[in-house]
Parts: structure tokens; C-alpha cells; sequence
């Protein structure tokens, strides 16, 4: 289902697979990303949303499948589809050896791009980054939150028509987050395309228009966060903790009440349309749980339904 | 920062050859290596210029001092340190080109991930391969200009011809720098990464580096005039005294080929190299 069909696919995969010997580390997966879209990989570590990602930007071969980004191949015209692309891995892979602005200029001239363009574009990005103070800096000084607005600074320089961000938060305090997600909103309207993968469902509540679940390298659901949550969960979930042996035991206790129960290691969780309702019946059986507490239904609920695993281990 | 239109996402295919691996612009990498050995340390970079030079007076002045004068490459008497020196010079262009070009781009590929970030970007991986080849030759460059003046210093150097051996460095470091490359394709671990070393250091002593090829068995020296220290060391020991023959343009030939082979291997080898 794409949400705006009249804009052109900017990403489309078919059938794309990688192996690496008898592991499979994508599985068949096939999608499309419109143009201006903000599109997101969602799953836990070692799913295969690296993988993909690497791929897309053509700095790994599949094992099978197409891949199309923005008309071209990555395998067959790598330089030409990167021109266009902005890059930001998982790990901030900054030249340790270069100064925070050199970082910016000779990333520039990587693309074959001319210094009269650079260095007033250098000095642009280290504003949007926060980081004019430190332009003569070293890297290793810079804290991990710096480096990452860095990374995301660097992955700009070439004015990239499509983005791609590999776990852009990951390890960042909450503070750093919402900056950072500020200035990925910026770019959407300016009209970039935004691929992200992250294992945080609220980022890709926040920031994704669409998203697909991904589990084991396979593609378990494709949807936007709102219709994924309607499609695999429950208005509302009650949560309720028993004390850790006594979870289980709860749970025949409370069969029958809302939809769906499922029991994790340290709670129980109720979906249920009405949370507050579902709580009432928990207390009219005559159970009294530790605490109780409803909350509105997440990606987390959806990946649990979909996998039977949480999402963060 | 223009809004993008629908017509920007539509790309043209280079239909150039080697689209997929290589961008022309290798200038960009020597740059990034020219702007980092600023702010690096320059005591790798001085190390490499010294080692040979170590060599060479305590070969060269100790053990000359016992030996005296041995047969020059036509048949005329040198100093002892006059005829090590040419084979000391070879040994380092060997030494720097395999190491710049096996365990530092191990070491950038798998660890320092300089390459990930360059080819994140639209340079290929056959840009990378030559910019890193060209910094390389340029350092063995640099050493053999500074070796060659402290033997002009040493009064070892008797004609103007020596001078060659700059460039006949240069060209020997290109010839391992190349077959290193596609060496290091095939490389999964540090460890396999001493076999290389296991082979520089045989192939060091025994290439007449010392002493002539005359001292073994003819078995043996046919093994030697295989490998390719034995024609290097002859090449610049030939330059360094003006003696030339039909054996220097088989010495110059033999990297010749040497590099023509190399680069055939290592651009064949870029993608397991590069993108995996």
C-alpha cells in the first residue's frame, strides 16, 4: 500500500536476498518507497536491517533479488546511485584523523565536490549540527552525542535526495534525540526521502510514515504505525505484574477477560478495547496484582503479536 | 537546499566502463591521505626513512670495514657499502609497498573503517584502491630521494646515473604495492596476514642482498631469479653504478609485468576486497 502513488518509487526491491554462507540474512523481502516518504526498517538486532540498508546503498552485493534506487542498480552503477545518496551507519565511522570540519570537507570531495562549495556548505552543516564551536576540534574529543550530529551533519554534504539512517539514535540521551529528530523533520520538508531502521517503536512512531515490521530477515508486516496498531493490536493494553512466579499462575485467572493475553517474563499483558474496564473485571475475579497500569497500544504490541518475542531483549 | 522534485529521482546510468567501481576522482583519496599525514604521527612517517639508512652503516661501514672492496656489477671494485646500498634501497621500496599496501588496508578496511566511509560516498572501490597505491608510491618516493642523498653523503655515489634509482624504486614499490593489494583480498585475519611477513623475510636475505647469487647452487639460483627482490636488487645495482645491459630491461620488464599482473588481480578482486 503506498500512501501517495502519484509521486514516483524512489527505492524499489524485489525479492531481495542476501546470504552469507548457509545464514540468510535477508530473507526474500520485497518493497517500494515513494518519493518524500519517510519509510523505517522495524525489528530487533540481527534482523537483517543493516543488511538491507548496506545494500541500498550498494556497498554490499545481494546473493538475489532487484534492487532499483532511483532507476539504477547500486551493484551495476554504485558511484552514480551514491552521488545521490546521504549515509548514516549504525557505528559513526568519522575519520579519526581528520579535524571535525576536515571531516566535512573531505567527505565533500569524496563526492568530487568543489571547495568554493564546501566551505561555505561545511560551515552550514556545523550550524544545523550545533558544532561550530568545535570545527577545529578532533573527533575522539567530541562526546558520543556530537559524533552522531556529526555523522548525520556529514551525511548531508552532497544535498543526498535520499537518506538513509541505521539506528540514528541508538545511544543517544533523550535530549540529543529529539534535536536530532527535529532536524530529520526539517529535511522531510524539504522534500528528502528518509530510510531509516531503528528497534525503538517510538522513533518509528514519531518518524516514519510507513513502516515494515522485519523479523529474521522476512518481511512479518507492512503498514503505517496508526493501521499497524489497528490491524495486529488492541485499542488499549493492561498491564499487570504479580510478582515474577506468580505471572504465569495469574494468567489462567484472567482468562477470558479482553481479547488477548499474553504473559512475559514479568508481567502480563491485557488487550483489551477498554483498559479501565478490563482492570475492573481483573478485581471483581477477586486477583490483586502488585501493579496494574493502561496504556494505549504500541509497535511493541505489534511486534509481540507478530513474532511472540519482544523487541528489545 | 532546493525542495526536490520528482525529476531529480530519476538518474541517468554512467555508461562509461568500470561505472560501478570507479568514479575518477582518486584525487579526493590522495588528498584525505595528504590532510591526515599533517595531523598524524610523524615518527611512522621518519621511521620508514631511517631503518635502511641503519642498515647501511652498520652493514655498510661495520662489516665493509672487514670485507673491503667486492666485484661490482661490471666486474670493477666497489666498497662494500657501495654494493649493499642499491639492494638495501630495494629491500625498503619492497617493505613499504607491502605493508601500505596489506596490513594498513586490512587495518582500514576491518577496524579504522576509512574505507566504509569513503565508499559510502560516490567514490568506488577502484578509486580507493588507486589513491591508496599512489600515497603509497609517493612515500617510497620520498624515502628513496632521502636514501639515495645520505649515499651521495657517504661518497657512494659515482655517477649521475643513480640518480635512476628514484624512479626504479618507484617502480619496484608499485610492482609489490600492486600484487599486495590483491594479496589482502583474500585475507580474512590478522594472523594470515604474517604469512606475508614470512615470505619478505626469506626473500630479503637471500636475494644477493648481501653478497653475490654466485655463492649457491644453480638450483637455487634459479629458485631467487624467480622471485622479484632478486631483479630489484639488480636493477638499482646496476643504476647505482651506470652498468647497463640486456639484463636491466628484463629487470625493468619483469615489474613491468609484475604491475600489469597485480592490477589485473586487484581490480578483479575489488568487490571481494571492498563490498562484501
Amino acid at each position: 500500500m503506498i500512501q501517495n502513488p502519484s509521486r514516483p518509487a524512489v527505492i524499489v526491491a524485489d525479492q531481495l536476498t542476501k546470504r552469507y554462507g548457509d545464514f540468510t540474512a535477508v530473507d526474500s523481502i520485497s518493497f517500494e518507497v515513494p518519493a518524500g516518504e519517510s519509510f523505517g526498517l522495524l525489528g530487533p538486532n540481527g534482523a537483517g536491517k543493516s543488511t538491507t540498508m548496506r545494500m541500498i546503498g550498494g556497498v554490499s552485493q545481494r546473493s538475489g533479488g532487484t534492487l532499483s534506487i532511483m532507476g539504477l542498480d547500486p551493484e551495476q552503477q554504485g558511484p552514480e546511485v551514491r552521488a545521490h545518496l546521504g549515509v548514516v551507519p549504525q557505528e559513526d565511522n568519522l575519520d579519526q584523523e581528520l579535524k571535525v570540519r576536515d571531516n566535512l570537507i573531505i567527505y565533500g570531495r569524496y563526492f568530487g565536490l568543489p571547495m568554493s562549495y564546501l566551505r561555505p556548505k561545511a560551515d552550514e552543516l556545523l550550524e544545523f549540527a550545533q558544532l561550530t564551536e568545535k570545527s577545529t576540534a578532533r573527533v575522539d574529543d567530541l562526546s558520543g552525542g556530537m559524533k552522531r550530529r556529526l555523522t548525520i551533519a556529514r551525511s548531508l554534504i552532497n544535498d543526498p535526495r535520499v537518506l538513509l539512517l541505521d539506528e540514528p539514535t541508538t545511544g543517544l540521551d533523550p535530549q540529543a534525540r529529539h534535536i536530532l529528530w527535529d532536524r530529520l523533520f526539517r529535511l522531510k520538508e524539504r522534500g528528502v526521502t528518509l530510510i531509516l531502521t531503528t528497534h525503538y517503536m517510538d522513533e518509528a512512531e514519531q518518524l516514519c510514515d510507513r513502516l515494515i515490521v522485519v523479523d529474521q530477515g522476512r518481511i512479518m508486516a507492512e503498514g503505517s504505525p496508526a493501521a499497524l496498531i489497528r490491524e495486529y493490536s488492541t485499542r488499549e493494553v493492561l498491564e499487570l505484574r504479580f510478582g515474577a512466579d506468580r505471572n504465569a499462575g495469574a494468567a489462567d485467572a484472567v482468562a477470558g477477560i479482553g481479547e488477548r493475553i499474553e504473559v512475559l517474563p514479568d508481567r502480563l499483558l491485557i488487550y483489551a478495547h477498554d483498559g479501565e474496564a478490563a482492570l475492573d473485571a481483573v478485581t471483581a475475579r477477586g486477583l490483586t496484582p502488585l501493579t496494574s497500569l493502561v496504556r494505549r497500544s504500541s509497535l511493541e504490541d505489534v511486534f509481540l503479536r507478530l513474532t511472540g518475542r519482544s523487541l528489545i531483549e | 537546499m532546493s525542495l526536490i522534485r520528482d525529476a531529480d529521482l530519476v538518474l541517468k546510468p554512467d555508461r562509461r566502463p568500470f561505472a560501478a567501481l570507479y568514479s575518477r576522482n582518486i584525487r579526493a583519496v590522495i588528498e584525505r591521505g595528504l590532510m591526515a599525514t599533517r595531523t598524524s604521527n610523524a615518527a611512522i612517517m621518519i621511521s620508514g626513512f631511517v631503518e635502511p639508512v641503519l642498515y647501511l652503516l652498520s652493514m655498510g661501514i661495520g662489516l665493509g670495514a672487514l670485507i673491503g672492496t667486492v666485484q661490482g656489477p661490471e666486474g670493477t671494485p666497489i666498497s662494500y657499502a657501495a654494493y649493499i646500498a642499491p639492494a638495501l634501497l630495494t629491500v625498503s621500496a619492497m617493505n613499504g609497498a607491502l605493508y601500505d599496501s596489506t596490513i594498513n588496508v586490512f587495518f582500514k578496511m576491518n577496524y579504522g573503517k576509512l574505507y566504509q566511509n569513503m565508499l559510502h560516498t560516490s567514490l568506488g572501490p577502484l578509486d580507493v584502491a588507486l589513491g591508496e597505491i599512489f600515497l603509497a608510491l609517493l612515500r617510497g618516493f620520498l624515502y628513496a630521494t632521502g636514501f639515495t642523498i645520505v649515499m651521495a653523503a657517504m661518497g657512494l655515489i659515482t655517477t649521475w646515473w643513480a640518480l635512476l634509482m628514484v624512479p626504479a624504486s618507484v617502480l619496484i614499490a608499485f610492482g609489490f604495492a600492486s600484487i599486495g593489494m590483491g594479496i589482502t583480498s583474500y585475507i580474512r585475519t590478522f594472523q594470515q596476514l604474517d604469512w606475508v611477513t614470512f615470505i619478505m623475510l626469506p626473500m630479503f636475505l637471500f636475494s644477493a642482498t648481501f653478497y653475490p647469487l654466485d655463492v649457491y647452487p644453480q638450483a637455487i639460483q634459479w629458485l631467487i631469479q624467480v622471485l622479484p627482490l632478486w631483479h630489484g636488487v639488480e636493477l638499482l645495482r646496476q643504476l647505482s653504478v651506470g652498468a647497463f645491459g640486456v639484463m636491466t630491461v628484463v629487470h625493468v620488464l619483469y615489474y613491468v609485468l609484475m604491475i600489469g599482473g597485480g592490477m589485473m588481480l586487484t581490480t578483479n578482486r575489488l568487490r571481494a576486497l571492498f563490498l562484501k
